[in-house]
């Protein structure tokens, strides 16, 4: 991403002064400012009810802030209408969510390619790009199952292929180990590290503190709505 | 047409069903569009293809005025009148009644015609009749062994068969044709129920004005057939339910089919896809459900209108006409479906998190 030796790489994501009010007096987020940058891979944490997914919400354009900016590679999300934020997760967004979020009626690979379809691209270079991810993912034997037939780390897999089916800027994560055993967890963990190795920017929210400190480079701690803490992680794997 | 073809395979059992239900609805419409036809020309055929582009109704001056052949009349002075109107073209009287042929130890109930020669069906043999004559339809010659030269009785008057003619009907009857003189002293009338006419450049409206005529046309007269409307005007509404019907049946299917998908369309919503795109992609889908289902029906509907039509139903069904009731089926079910898939505008894609599925 960077061509100069030396600078450090773009911001991928800048949230300014981010609020989000449910209504009442509770307060989702309380002014979140943060950045993410290029190749970073960050994990978000903190007690039950703080926020985290509220915020991962924004950053996909699924939520808006009451006050405050997000932009993502520049582009501020707030100018963007209803379709405009479908084409921006679209083209710039892969998202895994705790419980997988597959189409029911759509075969494994029929989930992955549909990532591509909505882009316009041609099915053939579609199928082909689904086959060589299922295939990474060790999931290509798979391919013509339906999700209620897959165990859940297989579902898991297939979310993953489909958010990288447009190589989007930023993958987001929700819990992405949350329904799953703890080997299925660990594969994909690795699965997690392997994509960050290669640029992949990551922002993961997890209660868990083994994923928190496998997969990521930075780790911010969430209290209240707000940022608690923030560190740099020494990669244990 | 991503979606919504693996939808169908998917769910093939669900819209297999629906399919049916459309097929079947159509098929009925179609039964009753050929029925509708096939009654119209059995009522009104000897009517309805007359060369002649308007029909006089008369009644007597200072009397109320209808269009009903069986209340009409044109009396001797209307009759001139209209035949002297400058820039008129021809001026047929016609004469309709019902009435009874008898041939030989056979009887059936005619409709008989008195005109000129001009406004005879396509003669099949012999030639149009003259005073004391008669021409019969082709069907009713079969049916009831008669031939060039027969004597049949029809009401009280034995004429001579003349001719055989391609067939006409009217008011569910066969038609025969005599001419106007004999049609009066077989139907007891004493002046032509009213007259088929070429207007020409005549002011056709200062005529009706002066001479209590009123003139419509060809199609228009149809309405003066005794029950035409009424039986016309019913089926039509039977099949106006039916389109209403299929219209509620697809809306209500695409209704319950579109809650139900309502988190693989907040999944859908995303990973991006517009609301547009998914818009398009359940009326895609609706469309494919429409016209399978409208197409086997039809054809089914032809099929079977042609069997019957071959045990003498009064039925009447094309390829052409069955387009109508097909096009309309499918207009009306992609409205149904067009109310229930506009939800889908409104799935919130934050409810396809954290949704546990
Ligand atoms: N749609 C909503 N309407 C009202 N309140 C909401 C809504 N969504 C979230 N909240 C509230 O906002 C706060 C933050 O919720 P959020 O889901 O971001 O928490 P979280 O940190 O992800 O929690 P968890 O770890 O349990 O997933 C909570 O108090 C929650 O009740
Ligand atoms: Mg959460």
């Amino acid at each position: 991403m960077t061509t100069d030796e030396g600078s450090p790489p773009r911001v991928v994501v800048r949230l300014n002064g981010v609020r989000k009010e449910y209504g009442g007096d509770a307060r989702a987020l309380d002014g979140v400012s943060l950045e993410i940058r290029a190749g970073e891979a960050v994990a978000v944490m903190g007690p039950s009810g703080c926020g985290k997914s509220t915020l991962l919400n924004m950053v996909a354009g699924l939520d808006r802030p009451t006050s405050g900016t997000i932009e993502v590679r520049d582009q501020d999300l707030g100018k963007l209408n209803e379709t405009g934020l479908a084409l921006y997760r679209r083209h710039h967004i892969g998202m895994i969510f705790q419980f997988f979020n597959l189409i029911d009626d759509l075969s494994a690979l029929d989930n992955v390619v549909l990532a591509a379809q909505l882009t316009g691209s041609s099915a053939k270079q579609a199928r082909r790009r689904a086959l060589e991810l299922l295939d990474e993912l060790g999931i290509a034997d798979r391919k013509n199952m339906y999700p209620a037939a897959l165990s859940g780390g297989e579902r898991q897999r297939v979310a993953v292929a489909r958010a990288l089916m447009n190589r989007p800027a930023l993958l987001l994560a929700d819990e992405p180990t949350g329904a799953l055993d703890s080997r299925s967890g660990e594969q994909v963990m690795d699965l997690l590290i392997d994509l960050n190795q290669i640029g992949q920017t990551l922002l993961i929210v997890t209660h868990d503190p083994h994923l928190a400190t496998r997969c990521a480079s930075r780790l911010i701690e969430f209290a209240d709505g707000r940022i608690a803490r923030e560190s740099s992680l020494e990669r244990t794997a | 047409m991503f979606v919504a073809l693996r939808d169908i395979r998917f769910a093939r059992g669900r819209f297999a069903l629906m399919g049916a239900v459309v097929t079947l609805i159509t098929m009925l419409v179609a039964f009753l569009y050929g029925l509708t036809g096939g009654l119209a020309a059995d009522a009104s055929s000897a009517v309805a293809r007359l060369p002649a582009a308007s029909i006089v109704f008369g009644s007597p001056q200072g009397t109320a005025l209808e269009v009903s052949f069986s209340n009409s009349s044109i009396g001797p002075a209307q009759l001139t009148a209209w035949q002297s109107a400058p820039g008129i073209g021809t001026v047929a009287p016609l004469g309709i009644a019902m009435s009874r042929l008898t041939s030989q130890d056979t009887a059936a109930s005619v409709s008989v015609l008195g005109t000129g020669a001009a406004l005879l069906p396509p003669l099949v043999s012999g030639r149009a009749p003259a005073e004391g004559q008669v021409a019969v339809g082709a069907k009713t010659a079969r049916a009831d062994r008669i031939t060039v030269g027969s004597r049949v009785t029809v009401g009280a008057q034995t004429l001579t068969v003349s001719g055989i003619t391609a067939d006409r009907s009217y008011g569910h009857a066969a038609s025969v044709w005599t001419t106007e003189p004999t049609w009066q002293r077989v139907s007891g009338a004493t002046a032509p129920s009213a007259l088929a006419v070429q207007p020409g450049s005549a002011d056709t409206a200062a005529l009706d004005r002066a001479r209590n005529t009123r003139t419509v046309s060809r199609g228009g007269a149809l309405a003066g057939i005794d029950g035409y409307s009424a039986e016309q005007s019913s089926l039509r509404m039977i099949q106006g339910f039916l389109f209403v019907v299929s219209a509620l049946v697809v809306g209500a299917f695409f209704t319950v089919w579109t809650v139900q998908r309502g988190t693989d369309i907040a999944v859908l919503k995303a990973v991006g896809a517009s609301s547009g795109y998914l818009v398009r992609d359940a009326l895609a889908q609706a469309l494919v459900l429409l016209l399978g289902g409208t197409l086997t029906g039809a054809a089914v509907g032809v099929a079977g209108g042609a069997l019957l039509s071959g045990g003498g139903l009064p039925f009447a069904l094309s390829g052409a006409t069955v387009a109508v009731p097909v096009l309309a089926m499918v207009a009306l079910g992609l409205a149904g479906a067009g109310l229930a898939v506009r939800r889908i505008t409104s799935v919130d894609p934050l409810t396809a998190l954290g949704a546990s599925r």
